[in-house]
């Protein structure tokens, strides 16, 4: 059946197991974002440190209601993020988006992505695509607010 | 226009026993909708369950708007040519057989663009009349009464305004906006744990500040039929005007609005067989009458003049501009094929699949259904949460399956929250479901457990 290319097994797996999940301090910036249409949420909280004046993501924590493509998905950003200059985490971000953005016709980078490439599936059930960004998008938002909040700080 | 004979189901219709109404023949039926026969998800039969959120559209249906637009289309209600006086006709002849299917006066009847918009209507109404000059609106222009009966509809500081928690959010979000507009107080009726309206504190909610009642007609989660012409009666004798959410409810059982104890009942076309875009308000004369515009330009004008304008009488007053004349003559043609069917064999019909649909689901080790377990008073919407699989993935491993249900918190956000759940998938029956895709409802249900470890 096609469904097994959307619940692929690293997605389950990611989903009865979640990643870096809970909550924890200390941190930046939190946000918390909704899907409107089915009221699933995630409220999420950033760390930043500077490493030889570039900032770098040293914690994503999470608290989540949701689907398993949301729950999964969550899990896999914070494998991926964690540890990665903000720059890169960014355009690591800017490829999932893209992937989620193309019906199905991107080959993911695995490389740059990891487990997120097992999320191609996932683009081509439009419906499921605000599932699997949700907590990107969150994490995007709070990244913004932590940038902002950090700037200046003495490191 | 289409004849009505042309409107009826072929086939459909059987004698039933004296004082019985006859089965419907979900089979012919179903020969009646030219969607019903595609196939989904790599050749599957569609077996069609959300139906709550918009139903299927008969050849009926759809013949009578193309009729419309292949030889009458043109303004209704504007110019005196030929192909105006024809559609003003199938408008009006449309709105005469819409009202005859809730046992209305055409008078009474205005097509708005659906239930919500109707809600809206009277929000809105009553918020401008709480806000403008008495001799400045509807009575005037009306010749009627306008303090007495505007008086109803007058909302400040100080005043209330009664809902229930199991409302979708269009009949909850409108009437909180009108609080914020005028100083009113919002109050609700709580569910009980089946997921009925907790009538144990009317005495206390219902009283001499109550201005306006907003109830379902049946909820479209739990399915709940709440008993709206005893609510209407408690409401009455405190002088509060009530509002009826028929979007679930006209659809699916007879409505006859001079026993349903309600003084306005709003319903939208396309979730009863009818088209898009074409929704009623029907409201009690004295009240329309008295009720300021909501949206105001052309078609709802007597007078204009640049210093200020007067209006015409209800219906008119309400539906400014170009009235949607193709979409009335589907709503028609809807009402047209229900009351062929017998609204008292669609009810039953439904009432058979929903005893199915309990029946099954809730044999099924981690299904919990939202709302009563029993068929009294109680319609075609079966909402159900499956432990450990979340309603997203329930639906999409039904969808896999051609099953489409609804996933979410199906505008019905405080409801979840009163039944404890977040969302959930719910299967919703019509005139053209069979106890087979009943059946399969619950054997797909089954196989989403199996699949994501949770059966």
């Amino acid at each position: 059946m096609q469904i097994e290319s959307l619940y692929q097994e690293i997605i389950l797996d990611h989903y009865r197991n979640p990643h870096h999940k809970g909550l924890r301090e200390p941190f930046d910036a939190e946000a918390r974002h909704v899907n409107p249409t089915c009221g699933d949420e995630v409220t999420l909280r950033v760390a930043l440190k500077d490493a030889g004046g570039e900032p770098v993501v040293s914690d994503v924590s999470y608290d989540a209601l949701g689907c398993s493509i949301s729950q999964a998905s969550a899990s896999v950003m914070t494998d991926l993020l964690i540890g990665k200059p903000v720059s890169e985490a960014m355009r690591t971000f800017q490829q999932f988006l893209e992937l989620m953005q193309s019906r199905g016709a991107a080959e993911p980078d695995e490389d740059v992505l990891g487990d997120a490439a097992a999320f191609t599936g996932v683009s081509k059930y439009p419906a499921r695509i605000k599932c699997a960004l949700l907590s990107w998008m969150a994490w995007k938002d709070a990244t913004g607010q932590a940038l902002e909040a950090t700037a200046g700080r003495p490191s | 226009m289409t004849a009505t004979q042309d409107g009826v189901p072929g086939g459909a219709v059987r004698d039933g026993a004296p004082g019985r109404p006859a089965p419907l023949d979900a089979d012919a039926i179903r020969a009646d909708f030219p969607i019903l026969s595609r196939s989904v998800r790599g050749g599957r039969p569609l077996v069609y369950l959300d139906s709550g959120a918009t139903s299927q559209k008969p050849r009926q249906v759809l013949d009578a708007e193309r009729e419309f637009y292949t030889r009458h289309n043109s303004a209704a209600h504007r110019g005196a040519h030929l192909l105006g006086e024809e559609a003003t006709d199938a408008y009006e002849h449309a709105r005469a057989r819409v009202a005859a299917f809730i046992g209305a006066d055409p008078g009474e009847v205005v097509f708005t663009k659906n239930a919500t918009e109707a809600i809206n209507l009277v929000a809105y109404a009553m918020s401008n009349a709480a806000s403008c000059r008495p001799d400045a609106t509807a009575g005037a222009a009306a010749g009627t009464d306008w303090p007495a009966a505007a008086e109803r509809l007058r909302v400040g500081p100080g005043d209330e305004v009664l809902v229930t928690e199991l409302e979708h959010h269009a009949n909850l979000v409108p009437w909180q906006q009108l609080c914020d507009r005028t100083g009113a107080t919002l109050r609700w009726f709580g569910v009980t744990p089946e997921g009925r309206v907790d009538l144990s504190r009317a005495g206390e909610l219902i009283g001499g500040r109550t201005r306006l009642v907003a109830v379902t007609g049946q909820s479209n989660v739990t399915g709940v039929v709440p008993p709206v012409a005893e609510i209407a009666r408690l409401a009455h004798a405190a002088g509060a005007v009530v509002l009826c959410d028929g979007a679930q409810l006209v659809p699916h059982r007879p409505v006859d609005v001079t026993s349903l104890g309600a003084d306005f009942l709003a319903f939208s076309g396309h979730k009863m067989l009818g088209p898009y875009g074409i929704g009623v308000l029907w409201g009690r004369r004295e009240l329309l009458e008295a009720m300021p515009p909501f949206l105001a330009g052309g078609s709802m004008i007597e007078v204009v003049r640049m210093e200020g304008s007067t209006f015409l009488p209800p219906p008119q007053r309400f539906e400014p501009g170009v009235p949607p004349a193709a979409q009335a003559a589907g709503l028609a043609a809807a009402c047209d094929y229900l009351s062929a069917l017998g609204m008292d064999a669609v009810a039953a019909h439904e009432k058979e699949l929903t005893r199915r649909a309990i029946d099954a689901l809730g044999g099924i080790g981690g299904v919990r259904i939202l709302g009563p377990l029993t068929t009294d008073d109680r319609g075609g919407a079966v909402s159900f949460d499956v432990a450990g699989v979340h309603p997203h993935d329930v639906s999409q491993v039904l969808d896999e399956l051609g099953i489409e249900v609804r996933a979410d918190h199906h505008c019905a956000w405080p409801l979840h929250r009163a039944l404890g759940v977040q969302a959930s998938t719910r299967a919703t029956f019509y005139v053209y479901n069979t106890p087979g895709e009943a059946d399969a409802l619950a054997d797909a249900v089954r196989y989403a457990q199996r699949f994501f470890g949770a059966g």
